[in-house]
């Protein structure tokens, strides 16, 4: 086979995996989701279908997969069928350019990373404002009253908080000078846990607007109000049934994972590990390699546990302490983060 | 590669471009407009990247079809605008616009074929690529002022928006 | 491996026209303000592919300053046709005619 052939495929292997492991991310991620906020609320959350629940991920696919798909009348088609894959196919994007772990080469194939992008930062941030889009236009589409004011709350809300998202971002670009994401990582990794920019960095104040910015963009609670059932039965996704809500369900939780991959990469040192070079170097090739695999997935899995944890203790904010919030307090915050930011690195 | 990618995407991207134009004029309901331009916006970023400008690319994104269009659909939806109905415009533009829309296309494209070697080949590589910090340098060094009057420019203008759609007090 | 810059600078011709044609069709006034856009990318696209040919930075410097100018007018503009809206209910251009509200 020619090296050209070679690496085509073996670059798709590498997406076809990392496609797989997401999605099956995302089923467990629902999975752990109710077992977690059962725990909370003293119930004990599903556990019948195989041991302690777990094959209660495939009983729900199977379920919404064979489900009818209503198509309501009033709905405006094509918008109605496009929303939810524009929601999905943005939240599962942003995946490309992540990387898991380190930098390790075969074949001309960087395994741990789909694509390595100078800009990877800005790649994520311009996905995830136009995943807006799915939300906006299937409330637009569905041709219902609920829908519209979820979808019309979503888009001032998301549009409201990529801003101070984006603005919270910037003292970590400044530190590493790159918007690469590897390169931000290679930044952290010299010291362990001191040098990761929440802690050595100064970030800390830039990753709690972040990680308060990515709960409202990725419509979750406490600033859920783009579902809200209480006051909207179910938001944008009221007249959607079947695989289209299931796509809207996997992008949720998809976009979940990646908030929780970005905070990672640009808070908490990606790959490397907390003790940085107190722990000898491990001497076989394949630990070498696995380990800061470990340590990544360690760091997602306590975000997403926190994302949930948040989900099952906070009541939800009104509309517009939600804004207020945003405008007057994140932004702001954000801009005083990034002087001080600044005035730090500027000597150096 | 015998096969020649860079002009394949090239011309995926550029029919795109007019597709979503062209939709853009021929669709009645302004959501749907707003999507062809959103279409229209994003593989203009992908034919950025084509250029080597990669940080334009990504604000194109982020700014275009992030921001801007996001308030288009958001004001489309709350507005809930109808499809339009076509009035006939006025016979100045049928008489002038369209014949001089026509005359400057052909124009255009007959100086641009006719100086098309002089004006070279665009390639990927060879220190093609206009890198973020490249960009910064000349932004923050050499045009310091335009960048900061652009402020003042958007501060002006969230005022203006601010004012404009404020509720009148009665 | 190449195209020719012309190539683009024809595509952004094509898209201005197009830009054009469609602002003095279209009848709803959001439209409109979409087609002075699709003007504005068209320029974007030729100010792009002379910066590729000139090797010259400026070139995206502006692309970048008319970003920054058509959020504004964005924000502006579409807060102008709300106000339009509330005022005379409709957006269809030819029922705009009156400068006073």
């Amino acid at each position: 086979m020619s090296p050209l052939l070679i690496y085509v495929l073996l670059s798709i292997a590498k997406v076809a995996v990392v496609t797989v492991v997401l999605l099956m991310c995302v089923a467990y991620t629902v999975l752990l989701e109710r077992k977690v906020v059962g725990r909370i609320q003293n119930r004990f959350g599903p556990s019948r279908v195989g041991p302690f629940g777990l094959l209660q991920p495939l009983a729900d696919g199977l379920k919404l997969f064979l489900k009818e798909d209503i198509m309501p009348t009033s709905v405006y088609r094509p918008l109605y069928i496009l929303a939810p894959v524009i929601a999905l196919a943005c939240a599962l994007l942003s995946i490309a350019v992540v990387p898991f772990g380190a930098n390790i080469q075969y074949r001309g194939i960087d395994l741990f990373q789909i694509s390595d992008l100078n800009i990877g930062l800005l790649v994520i941030l311009g996905v995830t404002s136009v995943g807006v889009y799915g939300i906006a236009l299937s409330g637009w589409a569905s041709n219902n009253k609920y829908s519209l004011l979820g979808s019309l709350r979503s888009s001032a809300q998301m549009v409201s908080y990529e801003l101070a998202l984006g603005l919270s971002l910037v003292g970590v670009v400044i530190r590493a000078g790159s918007l690469r994401l590897r390169d931000i990582v290679d930044v952290q990794a010299t010291h362990g846990i001191l040098s990761w920019n929440v802690f050595g960095g100064f970030q800390i104040v830039a990753f709690f607007i972040y990680l308060i910015a990515a709960y409202a963009e990725t419509n979750r609670a406490p600033f859920d109000l783009v579902e809200a059932e209480s006051e909207l039965t179910g938001g944008y996704h009221t007249e959607y049934s079947s695989m289209k809500f299931a796509m809207f369900f996997m992008a949720e939780y998809a976009n979940m994972i990646t908030v929780g991959c970005v905070a990672t990469l640009l808070f908490f040192g990606g790959w490397s590990s907390p003790f940085g070079n107190l722990l000898p170097a491990p001497n076989n090739i394949v630990i070498q390699a696995l380990l800061p695999i470990f340590w990544f997935v360690i760091k997602v899995f306590f975000f997403v546990f926190l994302y949930i944890w948040v989900r099952g203790t906070t009541p939800r904010f009104r509309y517009d302490q939600l804004m207020g919030f945003g405008w007057k307090f994140l932004v702001p915050l954000a801009i005083a983060n990034i002087i001080v930011a600044a005035l730090i690195y500027a000597p150096r | 590669m015998a096969f020649d990618m860079y002009l394949v995407i090239f011309l995926i991207f550029g029919a795109l471009c007019i597709a979503g134009a062209l939709n853009l004029l021929l669709q009645r309901h302004p959501i749907n407009s707003a999507l062809s331009l959103i279409v229209v916006m994003t593989s203009l970023a992908v034919l950025y990247l084509l250029l080597g400008a990669e940080f334009l690319a990504a604000a194109q994104v982020i700014v275009y079809s992030g921001a801007i269009m996001v308030l288009f659909t958001f004001v489309i939806m709350l507005l809930n605008a109808g499809e339009e109905e076509r009035t006939r415009g006025s016979r100045a533009a049928y008489l002038v616009g369209f014949p001089g829309v026509a005359a400057l296309l052909g124009l255009l494209t007959y100086i641009f074929l006719s100086v098309r070697m002089p004006l070279g080949n665009a390639q990927l590589g060879g220190g093609t690529l206009v890198t973020t910090s490249d960009l910064s340098r000349v932004l923050f060094r050499d045009l310091l002022l335009p960048f900061e009057v652009t402020s003042i420019l958007i501060l002006v203008a969230i005022l203006g928006a601010v004012a404009l759609a404020r509720k009148e007090e009665s | 491996m190449v195209v020719p810059i012309a190539y683009y600078l024809v595509l952004s011709a094509i898209l201005f026209s197009i830009g054009v044609a469609a602002f003095l069709i279209k009848r709803n006034i959001i439209t409109v303000f979409m087609s002075i856009e699709l003007m504005l990318n068209a320029v974007n696209l030729t100010f792009v592919a002379f910066a590729h040919q000139w090797h010259q930075v400026s070139g995206q410097i502006f692309v970048f300053f008319v970003m920054v100018v058509a959020a504004a007018e964005a924000a502006v503009g579409l807060a102008i046709i709300i106000a339009i809206f509330r005022a005379r209910n409709t957006l269809n251009v030819d029922q705009v005619n009156l400068m006073k509200l």
